[in-house]
């Protein structure tokens, strides 16, 4: 037996043992399990989740051979659920699968209470109507939700829930936290027993770059009221001066250093994005406050007192041309400040629970120091309510899409979407889904699209011949390439989400499948 | 028509986009029931690599209306391809992927037939690329995809105006990840731009400097790369180290343990010592799934040309949010690989040898050990030697005459040259013109060089 460890050491990579942890916990259940739902799930089998539940009341037809995987010949009349599910079982055996054989729009109307044992809900292919009536199904039981549906050569994945807040966001670029202009008293300290002006060229090109900062930015402010380069004009000045120090064409410490001037000009402080966080309502706790929102709070609290305007310090620092005694003195001076100021904002958290009447130590330390070093990338993502998308859509992004050449094509295919449910509700099949008056299709489906429109108060705008005639010509298909990209995406925002990695989608992705101009809609 | 057993048909959905008339199409689009059986006949796509990306591809076509599929890796199965390489169970760790993979598609879906080779992508002879309409590439290498770029523009012909032949043309989809980050592109020799004219999407990976790992290590990869570079050598005498071998890979982390101690740098692990060594990249089932996708609707609408095509190169990030991105990059006209091909200028008296002579010193070519071959026929061999011996006698005889004296004409040359202080196999395509025949050459010699 292969250790799991080795079987998932590509992703353990990306999200590591507490990524992992997270996603073995969970339970997902599947709403219809043609292609997209299938491909879903499947990302998420290999990866390894804890259980999935596979909800589907039809049985196996020729056609489903022709564009799903997980079934075959020996499939054929059977139920879709139990064949999926076991085909999928096979993929990994440390999977809890089971499959339960009825249609999803049943079980919304009928059960609504049974989505609520699930730690997220992946609702593929359903229509309008069960949509809505799912999302506030899950809303009022707080169960995470994601919509995914292929459509020909379109389709579109949507998550929904209240609020995803995430500490570990790992974003690609950031700029790294070295204090570089505003440096704490241990740093300017450590600066200070360094001389720039050593005459030997080895110890010369082995001063780390932020020693030759801090203390440069400091000779600085000493000639210049206390204020740090801020014109265009200075900052070349700065970097003049740095450049004046070197004292052989090939020190690299010196040129990281010019390069990295900037951190010394950036404005001091926290970021905007950060302002609006500790500045939300949901930042003055109560009893019922989730512990990442106790957290912030202890994070205002601490911008305001010991952070003197600034965050927790994060503790960690590039690589960067040094000897290695400087280089592993200044991460541990670096490290210190960060332990530092952990030490403070559990102390504040420990307080506020006390205060809104939880148990002190009900979040856990490692829980706080991972906040701690990660306050400056925290993110919140919020989700509306489908209806009231669906109902009133933000005014100005439509208007804008529906004039952006670079969104004709994916606003058009997301009224189309939602057209050809009023159609089939109307028609009671969707446009094109059999051969055969399809010239009629066409005109009912212009019709309704346009009927939608002024609906949402966009009267006067139209979308293309071209497209109405595609969406037609498409049929309602399940292609399997686009159900693979669809639930491609629809398992990689699964994972995050559970795991509270990364950060998810916002608005609406509509796939385009014509030439990849793919868009996410913020409505 | 197929009206009525459209509904029941395996092929449901895909007859749609097949069957029926499009607006948003391309140019050769002949929709009904030939353009279908057409395709499951006559089209044949080549799958190169059978790992994440390519066991989703050889599903992804298998479901989008190809019937005869070949699949080459030259890979065994390992236990960390069970995450995403869904065609691999617990059970068929060491055995050939591309075998395993072509076995497991075939069960499931029907009438499908897919041949495995397992073997490298160097071993196979170059007409064997040329047969398929299209190629398909889920590789992880930059080396791999330069030389089936290379292999497949080596097909490409040019009119007497320097426009492609149609016919001369294979095209080629692209896909690669790296966590949650992918792309996936559309190379159609001649007319979009190649592997090699952007290779400046794919920066050299930085290497840490040696004075770095010997004297001043500051993290616990130059640690690592100390015990595995420098460290490794000194003790093992002549021995060559391993990646796949655990016991090497032990003894290099607790070599790199003694270094970060002595040092007082933190971070060293076993995990890290393997992915630094082995230069590990984070893989995961959704990004392959999703890049493959993409790859397999545009083989898909090339072929039968039931939509538009991804001109030319589409980016995607699902780390943070969700970002795609389509960049239209463009030819370079001076390309050694997708261009007419490197002018050679020659008497007709000199010899094979001497010509592959000149090539070692051709600026451009820098091309050793090479094999020659001329439409079909293997001028000379390198390798096994049994054919080495058979075409050596070819080396004294002029060139010109083994060509069959004609005044200009395509030769393919193999072997290797020296990219980044690197040697990689490689493959170019020559234009060869013979000075001093009837019909002068100056009007050939414009934009050669």
């Amino acid at each position: 037996m292969a250790e799991p460890k080795t079987k998932y050491d590509r992703q353990l990579r990306i999200w590591g043992e507490q990524g992992q942890e997270a996603l073995e916990k969970a339970s997902i259940c599947l709403l219809n399990c043609g292609p997209t739902g299938s491909e879903t799930l499947k990302n998420l089998v290999l990866g390894g989740i804890g259980s999935i539940t596979v909800i589907d009341g039809s049985k196996v037809e020729l056609g489903d051979l022709g564009n799903n995987f997980m079934v075959d010949e020996s499939s054929i009349g059977q139920s879709k659920a139990k064949c999926v599910c076991a085909s999928l079982q096979e993929l990994n055996d440390a999977v809890k699968a089971k499959f339960i054989e009825e249609y999803p729009e049943a079980l919304i109307e009928t059960n609504p209470s049974f989505f609520s044992q699930f730690t997220l809900v992946i609702a593929t292919q359903l229509v309008e109507d069960s949509m809505i009536k799912l999302d506030r199904i899950c809303r009022e039981a707080n169960v995470m939700l994601i919509f995914a549906r292929s459509y020909g050569l379109t389709g579109f994945v949507r998550i929904s829930l209240k609020e995803h807040a995430v500490i570990e966001s790992k974003p690609d670029h950031f700029l790294d936290d070295l204090r570089l202009n505003n440096p704490w008293p241990e740093l300017r300290g450590f600066a200070e027993t360094i001389d720039l002006n050593v005459s030997d060229p080895v110890v010369h090109k082995h001063t780390p770059y932020v020693v030759i900062l801090v203390k440069m930015a400091e000779q600085w402010t000493k000639s210049h009221d206390g204020k740090l380069p801020s014109t265009r004009e200075e900052k070349k000045e700065f970097k003049d001066l740095l450049k004046s120090k070197m004292i052989a064409m090939d020190e690299d410490n010196y040129k990281e250093a010019i390069e990295a001037s900037f951190k010394v000009f950036a404005p001091r402080g926290i970021s905007s994005n950060l302002q609006q966080i500790i500045d939300d309502s949901r930042a003055d706790v109560d009893s019922s406050s989730s512990n990442f929102w106790v957290m912030v709070a202890s994070l205002k609290e601490f911008i305001a007192n010991e952070g003197g305007g600034e965050a927790p310090l994060e503790g960690s620092i590039p690589d960067m041309t040094s000897s290695t005694e400087h280089y592993v003195n200044l991460q541990k001076i670096y490290q210190a400040k960060a332990e530092a100021d952990f030490l403070v904002i559990e102390q504040r958290v420990r307080n506020i629970l006390k205060k809104i009447g939880r148990d002190p130590d009900s979040i856990s330390k490692a829980n706080i120091k991972s906040f701690s070093k990660n306050a400056r990338k925290l993110t919140v993502c919020r989700y509306r309510l489908l209806e009231e998308e669906f109902n009133s859509p933000i005014q100005p992004e439509l208007q804008k899409y529906l004039t952006d050449e670079d969104y004709s094509v994916a606003v058009g295919f997301y009224i189309l979407l939602r057209a050809v449910d009023r159609f089939a509700a109307n028609y009671n099949s969707f446009p094109g889904q059999f051969d055969g008056g399809m010239d009629e299709d066409i005109s009912r489906l212009k019709t309704t699209a346009v009927s939608l429109l002024s609906d949402l108060g966009c009267n006067g705008s139209t979308l293309t011949e071209d497209l109405i005639n595609e969406m037609c010509r498409f049929g309602a298909a399940e292609l399997h390439a686009v159900a693979a990209f669809i639930g491609g995406i629809a398992s990689q925002e699964v994972i995050k989400l559970i795991t509270k990695q990364f950060v998810p989608m916002s608005g609406t992705f509509i796939f385009n499948g014509i030439d990849h101009k793919s868009q996410l809609l913020s409505l | 028509m197929a009206d009525s057993t459209a509904h029941v048909s395996r092929s449901r959905d895909l007859d749609k986009l097949l069957l029926r008339p499009g607006h948003l199409v391309g140019p050769t689009f002949e929709p009904g029931p030939e353009l279908r059986d057409d395709l499951r006949k006559f089209a044949t796509v080549l799958v190169v690599g059978a790992g994440g990306l390519g066991c989703e591809l050889l599903k992804d076509l298998a479901l989008s209306g190809f019937k005869n599929l070949e699949v080459i890796d030259m890979d065994r199965i390992e236990v960390s391809n069970l995450n995403r390489q869904f065609l691999f169970r617990l059970q068929d760790v060491g055995k050939p992927k591309a075998e395993v993979a072509a076995k497991r598609v075939m069960e499931r879906v029907s009438g499908v037939n897919i041949v495995p080779h397992f073997c490298r992508i160097e071993d196979k002879d170059i007409e064997f690329y040329n047969h398929f309409n299209i190629i398909a590439l889920g590789l992880d290498s930059i080396e791999a995809r330069s030389y089936i770029n290379a292999v497949a523009c080596s097909f490409l012909e040019y009119d007497s105006d320097d426009k492609p032949l149609e016919e001369t043309i294979k095209p080629m989809v692209d896909g690669g990840t790296e966590g949650f980050k992918g792309h996936a592109r559309v190379i159609i020799p001649g007319v979009t731009p190649c592997f090699e004219c952007t290779i400046w999407l794919f920066p050299p990976q930085v290497k840490f400097p040696l004075c770095t790992l010997a004297e001043t290590p500051r993290t616990a990869a130059h640690c690592i790369e100390y015990a595995h570079l420098i460290k490794w050598d000194e003790v093992h005498s002549g021995k060559a180290f391993d990646p796949d071998d655990p016991e090497h890979m032990k003894w290099v982390y607790s070599e790199a343990v003694k270094r970060a101690e002595l040092f007082g740098i933190p971070g060293v692990t076993y995990s890290l010592t393997q992915g630094v060594v082995k230069n590990i990249i984070p893989a995961i089932a959704s990004t392959n799934a999703i890049i493959s996708a993409a790859c397999a609707l545009e083989t898909l609408k090339i072929v039968s040309g039931c939509s538009k095509t991804l001109s030319n190169y589409l980016t995607y990030n699902g780390a943070e949010g969700l970002h795609t991105k389509v960049t239209e990059f463009v030819k370079d006209m001076d390309c050694l690989i997708c261009g007419p091909g490197v002018l050679i200028e020659l008497d007709t008296s000199v010899t094979l040898q001497k010509f592959m002579d000149q090539l070692q010193e051709h600026p451009k070519l820098l091309l050793s050990k090479a094999s020659v071959k001329h439409r079909e026929k293997n001028l000379y061999i390198q390798a096994p030697p049994v054919l080495e011996e058979l075409t050596r006698s070819n080396l004294n005889l002029p060139l010109f005459d083994l060509m069959g004296k004609i005044r200009k004409d395509i030769v393919h040359v193999t072997g290797s040259t020296t990219k980044n202080d690197k040697k990689t196999s490689c493959l170019r395509k020559l234009r060869v013109v013979f000075k001093g025949i009837d019909g002068a050459t100056d009007m050939d010699t414009a934009g050669g060089a």
